[in-house]
């Protein structure tokens, strides 16, 4: 069915274009492009790409590391990325909610589920980037560290490794912000949660080892030790789960059943 | 075409919206009347599939909205102005939206134009825009898909008289060209205008609907005569039910035409004779607002 009424002058009404279904790889572009086209998104990202040039020229500048190696300058510098970019994973779910967006957004698609996936594929795609930049800044500035006898060397297994540590921490933003939905709510636990695992496992002996398997900040940054042991991915695997996994799932049945106004 | 059949809504005890059903045809303007708080909003959010509904359906091109493959480009929605993000520019605002759709992105800058938000404004952020921009930009937004159907939630709001009168003008465009429009307001006046259809809800019923021509020449004539003790009598012997009015008039439950046969018949002088208009509407509307729901037998 079209308007089959003649167009008057002036008013673009019904357009040529053909009517196809929304994509999941176009609603992920316009998610993350909804990442960057704000004012708090842009300045997040420009706060993480400059935090991580500080890191490394820092690094290299001040440090008096000898035997600086790639994996050894690219660790540091993921940190501002792996504390930021789940901000924006964070908001990039619950500022929908806190401007009311999600009357617009849930209009034009009305299958909620697929905007969830596609904010997640946005975080993972932003969490590529980041990495992407990492390590080129990495590269970049080894050549005028100290190097150790072959600071090249760079095993597959460990950038493996640093790419999962970006990726575990975007995923646990999102993960949080689909449950919470609500900005101030969802950022705050994401920091005040690791603070408080180190407070309660020091002051009680027995949190001490669920700490070992459940405190995501200590898991995650297993990633980035040198070797890593079949223990230590079981950890991670356990505490991805509690922190990851079940935020998420529960996030999404509220978000399936939540009337949005 | 819309299509809602039943829909109910509840929360706990509370009933927001109670066995609503009308239809919006292609070509018409269905003004959908209400006093804040009638439920107007929570049906046209169940239309939309962003409210479950607590029973019955709505089908909006035939569908529910929620099969819709990409219902921006079927139906153009305006539920809330100020749901926008007030870190995007006006511009941002309509091309994200525009990219989504699946329309080029061109169709911003031409929908801008339509709505007459100027290039500055349109660099402008949300936030810095006063709520008849807001009402703009959502209005461009709404028309950017080249939808069929558009369903509005209290577009004139903020808009300022000349805003009224560009937006009655831009979706009567709308309709007579085969589109179906479907806006909600609180003040009768505003949609008398514009609205070949009327569809009056208070406390989550419809308690009238119909052509707002027949609601308006439903609810009876204006009469004033030279005697109106004559004229009482011409009245009671054509068998016409009146009530007094001010300024010594009466309302007759009758057309014009038979009251001014009765009065000819009795050669009673008439110095007034007209359709009581949307006064009768604008009073059951009142009455709505304070609460007591009377339908003067308008309903159809």
């Amino acid at each position: 069915m079209t308007v089959t009424a003649p167009a008057p002058t002036g008013t673009p009404i019904a357009a040529t274009t053909p009517v196809r279904p929304i994509s999941l790889w176009r609603l992920t572009l316009v998610e993350l492009r909804k990442t960057a086209d704000t004012r708090a998104g842009a300045w997040l990202l420009a706060i993480v790409a400059l935090l991580a040039a500080a890191v490394v020229v820092v690094i290299i500048t001040a440090g008096d590391a000898t035997d600086l190696t790639f994996p050894g300058l690219l660790a540091p510098t993921l940190l501002p990325a792996a504390v930021l970019l789940p901000v924006l994973g964070v908001l990039s779910v619950t500022s929908e909610w806190s401007q009311r967006t999600t009357l617009t957004t849930y209009a034009l698609v009305p299958r909620r589920m697929r905007v969830a996936a596609a904010k997640l594929l946005a975080a993972l795609v932003l969490a590529a980037l980041a990495y992407a930049a990492c390590l080129a800044a990495t590269a970049a500035a080894l050549p005028f560290a100290d190097g150790g006898t072959d600071p090249w060397r760079v095993p597959a297994e460990f950038l493996g490794r640093a790419g999962l540590f970006l990726v575990v921490n975007v995923l646990l933003g999102v993960a949080f912000g689909t449950l919470l939905m609500n900005s101030a709510l969802a950022v705050v636990l994401y920091f005040v949660l690791p603070i408080a695992w180190s407070i309660l496992g020091e002051m009680v002996t027995a949190l001490h080892r669920p700490a070992e398997w459940l405190d995501l900040s200590v898991t995650s940054g297993l990633l980035l030790e040198p070797v890593m042991t079949d223990r230590d991915w079981a950890r991670l695997g356990t505490s991805a789960a509690v922190w990851i996994l079940v935020p998420l799932a529960l996030g999404l049945v509220r978000l399936h059943r939540r009337e949005i106004k | 075409m819309i299509e809602v059949a039943h829909l109910t809504k509840r929360y706990g005890a509370q009933v927001a919206v109670d066995d609503v059903s009308f239809t919006c045809e292609p070509g018409t303007v269905t003004g959908f009347l209400g006093p804040n708080g009638a439920g107007k909003s929570t049906t046209m959010r169940m239309i939309c599939g962003l409210t479950p509904p607590t029973g019955g359906h709505a089908t909006v091109a035939g569908q529910p909205y929620r099969r819709l493959p990409n219902p921006g480009r079927e139906v153009g929605l305006l539920l809330d102005a100020s749901a926008q993000h007030p870190g995007r520019t006006g511009r941002e605002t309509l091309a994200l939206a525009a990219q989504l759709l699946g329309v080029p992105a061109s169709r911003a800058g031409e929908l801008l134009a339509l709505v007459d938000l100027s290039p500055a404004a349109a660099r402008k952020r949300v936030g810095n825009y006063s709520l008849g921009m807001r009402q703009r930009l959502g209005l461009a937004q709404a028309l950017l898909g080249g939808p069929r159907v558009l369903i509005l939630d209290e577009p004139a709001n903020g808009l300022d008289p000349e805003g009224i009168y560009w937006m009655r003008g831009l979706l009567r465009d709308f309709a007579d060209r085969g589109g179906t429009v479907l806006l909600s307001s609180h003040l009768l006046r505003e949609v008398e205008a514009v609205a070949d259809r009327l569809v009056m809800i208070g406390k989550g019923r419809i308690v009238a609907q119909g052509a707002k021509d027949d609601l308006l020449a439903g609810s009876g004539t204006r009469v004033r005569a030279l005697d109106p003790d004559a004229l009482r009598h011409a009245l009671a012997a054509a068998g016409l039910a009146h009530s007094p009015a001010p300024g010594g008039a009466l309302l007759v439950d009758g057309d014009a035409e038979a009251v001014g046969r009765a009065a000819a018949a009795a050669g009673v002088v008439l110095l007034e004779l007209g359709s009581r208009g949307a006064h009768g509407l604008e009073e059951m509307f009142l009455s709505l607002t304070n609460g007591t729901t009377t339908p003067e037998g308008t309903a159809r």
